[in-house]
């Protein structure tokens, strides 16, 4: 015990802090890397932004940052424009949320939740985070290639991505590492859950957070492996010039691509793609679900309404979400025998992902609630997911989709689950986890400046991309006002673009924030929040090894407020007397 | 502090395996998906075909593959031996086995180079039609989970045996874990090679 608060002192730096086996160290190191790919996600963003808010406008700015070969006289190249869009798509998921959700909260959040040492497997869960890094630094290093980088969408869609320039070849590189990384976390989440829990803590005794990311765990382990096949066979449709995703026949720009024999199928990697695709919506979406369940629990000071049915809901979504995968190719040709089938296991997804939202709001009902900052990114999140959710049954349905396929009601929608929902819960988990992780807690009222204008300014980023998509505007287009049915609702575009820009600004708070804390946050006790689930139970910051003494659980993961106890909440690995 | 993570070597008395086993058959279960795809993929696009070679348009070498399918067969029973070995506590035996395995993993690629360079001398290559683009990127992905198995049979053949001296239980549980690895390399084989040269 002598050496608490201290992450393994007898370690030389490069061991404790870089190539670390202790999984709260690879947790913060996946989470700081994750939080800069979404900035770096956002910049490309915003450069886009300013393309469709002013088209035909010069930016000299934008040539002195970029480049003049992809700004050429200040105005932004369409095949820069591709890029910029297939990239904020790929780090934003891959690079960004994933890694911060699963590999940082996962990693730092889910051992000490289950009163485990540490991962099951610890170096394997170091060289999950440095084969992450590895991918992620062949993703930024493909913008610097002739030709850039990946431009044929984050779907990277055949056969225009087989014919594409070099940077899609390292694109998928890159994901190959990605899928190895989240394989190595993956199967190390199972086992861990699996393995170590503490003694007592029962399967139906796990707090929220840990189903949601040991179902997720699953959903990375069996869906990633599709799409590593499709890469390789777009690789080798690259590289070697076979024909999986190239039909016969193909003319592109004029040009018959005749070094392919032809008599493959472009539908293919469509499906390949989604197969991984669709679940990975849910690796998105259920973590963030399990964060905002813990911080929902300890400031309403009440059980989570309807455990049992959390729990069943979030393994219903996470089978049915390897069956919905073809609602995203309604218009591709594939038959509507398929899309039937599609639509019917759509709607019924649909159920269990309300059930959670269901149980979660009545949660609230009756509560004497803490608006304190986690809890506002939380309550925040119900309404963001729910519109989000609730925008995707119009898509789920052939018949609408036919009007709103690749419009930017699709990116309004699935930005609001994603943006505004998962950032929401990630943000709340930080201000939640802080405490944890460093002893100290972050600024209240920075927290404040923080929340408030994201709060506004997401919606006024995604409810216009609803409009404008209602009224036919369709996404990935290079110059919005090309088409004169679109210039109707292309003044929602500067509030859009306005709106992003802004959001950046409002992330300076969170920032400053997060560094200022680490040294001069106000000092906390190992359970701040009062909260009942094993981490609180360890010291702040948990020394190598996590726990003083082995915990063992005598009770589920929400007691608080039990009638005819002394104080609102009971610590799992507390025993009380009958 | 409880600094030492359980069930590294002990089976954990509900689930019956030590972590190794279940972060292996986890793995199994990933590369079970990723073959999955690959076969899927396979039947879709021959479905979809208007000519699916026959097996005298494609000349591909059956004997030598049944070779091979013995071969890859019996490097999967000298597996089970070199674990057994282990598990009576005769680490020259042991070594020998392993030792056979790969021995036989390396004629299997020996083998399967022979089959490659036939088909590359006559000008057929994976862009060549569907039917090569599959047969060389299945055999290739195959052949590749081989090479893994050929290198961390070798490490575990020759400097990782040292763990015996100090965790023999370990050792022999690393064993199994590679034994399991190595099955199913085998069992991919034993799908493809009816896939590829007999329907």
């Amino acid at each position: 015990m002598s050496t608490e608060h201290h992450p393994h002192p007898h370690l030389p730096f490069w061991r404790r802090y870089i190539f670390s086996t202790d999984h709260k160290m690879i947790g913060i190191q996946y989470a700081l890397t994750g939080m800069v790919f979404l900035l770096v996600g956002f910049g490309l963003i915003m450069a886009m932004r300013l393309q469709l808010a002013y088209p035909k406008s010069t930016f000299p700015f934008l040539e002195a940052l970029f480049g003049s070969v992809n700004v050429p006289q200040g105005i932004m190249a369409p095949e820069f424009y591709n890029q910029l869009g297939a990239m904020h798509g790929t780090i934003m998921i891959f690079l960004g949320v994933v890694p911060l959700m699963v590999g940082g909260f996962g990693n730092f959040v889910l051992p000490l939740q289950i009163g485990a040492p540490d991962m099951a497997f610890p170096r394997i869960n170091m060289a999950s985070y440095w084969v992450y890094f590895v991918g992620g630094v062949i993703m930024l290093v493909s913008f610097f290639v002739p030709g850039g980088a990946a431009n044929s969408g984050w779907t990277s869609y055949a056969p225009l991505s087989v014919i594409a320039t070099a940077g899609q070849t390292l694109w998928l590189f890159g994901m190959v590492a990605l899928i190895t990384s989240s394989l190595l976390g993956a199967l190390n989440f199972i086992t861990t859950v699996i393995q170590l829990r503490a003694r007592g803590l029962t399967f139906f005794r796990l707090p929220f957070f840990v189903w949601a990311q040991f179902v997720t765990a699953f959903l990375l382990l069996l869906a990633f492996p599709p799409l590593e096949a499709a890469g390789v066979l777009q690789l080798m449709d690259r590289l070697a010039h076979t024909s999986f995703f190239m039909p016969s026949g193909l003319v592109v720009s004029g040009e018959m691509q005749e070094q392919f024999t032809g008599g493959g199928n472009p539908l293919l990697w469509q499906h390949l793609f989604w197969f991984l695709a669709h679940p990975e919506v849910y690796v998105l979406i259920l973590p963030a679900m399990g964060i905002v369940a813990e911080v929902i629990a300890a400031n309403t000071r009440k059980p989570l309404w309807g455990y049992n049915w959390l729990v069943g809901s979030v393994i219903f979504v996470g089978f049915m979400s390897f069956i919905v995968w073809a609602h995203h190719m309604y218009l591709t040709g594939m038959g509507t025998t398929l899309s039937t089938f599609f639509q019917a296991t759509t709607m019924i997804i649909s159920v269990p992902s309300v059930v959670i939202l269901t149980a979660l709001v009545l949660s609230l009902w009756g509560a004497s609630i803490r608006y304190n900052v986690p809890m506002l990114f939380a309550l925040a999140f119900l309404p963001m997911f729910a519109i989000g959710g609730l925008t995707g049954l119009p898509l789920g349905l052939t018949a609408s989709d036919i009007h709103l396929h690749d419009t930017y009601y699709v990116i309004g929608h699935f930005h609001y689950v994603v943006a505004p929902g998962t950032l929401f819960a990630l943000f709340a988990g930080v201000y939640y986890w802080f405490p944890k992780a460093t002893g100290r807690t972050m600024n209240p009222l920075l927290g404040k400046l923080h929340f408030w204008p994201s709060f506004v300014l997401m919606n006024g980023i995604f409810m216009p991309m609803l409009f404008q998509g209602l009224g036919g505007a369709n996404r990935r287009y290079f110059d919005p006002t090309m088409y004169e049915h679109t210039l109707a609702v292309q003044g929602w575009s500067v509030v859009i673009s306005w709106s992003a820009w802004l959001l950046a600004v409002a992330q300076i708070p969170f920032i400053i924030n997060l560094l200022v804390s680490l040294w001069a946050g106000r000092k906390v006790s190992d359970n701040p929040w009062q909260a009942t689930t094993l981490e609180w139970a360890a010291p702040s910051p948990p020394p190598h090894g996590n726990f003083a003494a082995v915990p063992t659980v005598y009770c589920g993961p929400y007691e608080y407020s039990v009638p005819g106890r002394v104080s609102d909440f009971c610590m799992q690995h507390v025993a009380q007397e009958a | 502090m409880s600094e030492e993570i359980p069930y590294t070597v002990q089976p954990h008395p509900l689930t019956g395996v030590f972590n190794g086993k279940m972060g292996m058959w986890l793995f199994l279960a990933s590369e079970v998906m990723l073959f999955g795809a690959l076969f899927s993929s396979y039947v879709l696009l021959r479905m979809g075909a208007t000519h699916w070679p026959s097996h005298e348009e494609t000349h591909l070498n059956v004997p030598l593959a049944t070779l091979n399918t013995i071969v890859l067969i019996l490097s999967s029973v000298t597996m089970v031996m070199a674990w057994a070995s282990l598990k009576m506590n005769q680490l020259e035996r042991f070594r020998l086995y392993l030792g056979g395995t790969i021995l036989l993993a390396l004629v299997f690629l020996v083998v399967k180079y022979f089959e490659y360079s036939a088909k590359f001398s006559h000008d057929i290559f994976p862009g060549t039609s569907t039917f090569f683009a599959i047969y060389f990127t299945l055999t290739g992905l195959h052949g590749l989970h081989v090479l893994g198995g050929i290198l961390v049979n070798s490490y575990l053949v020759l400097p990782g045996s040292r763990m015996w001296k100090t965790e023999p239980e370990r050792f022999t549980n690393r064993i199994e874990c590679a034994g399991l690895y190595w099955h199913f390399v085998d069992l991919v084989w034993i799908f493809l090679f009816p896939v590829l040269y007999l329907l």
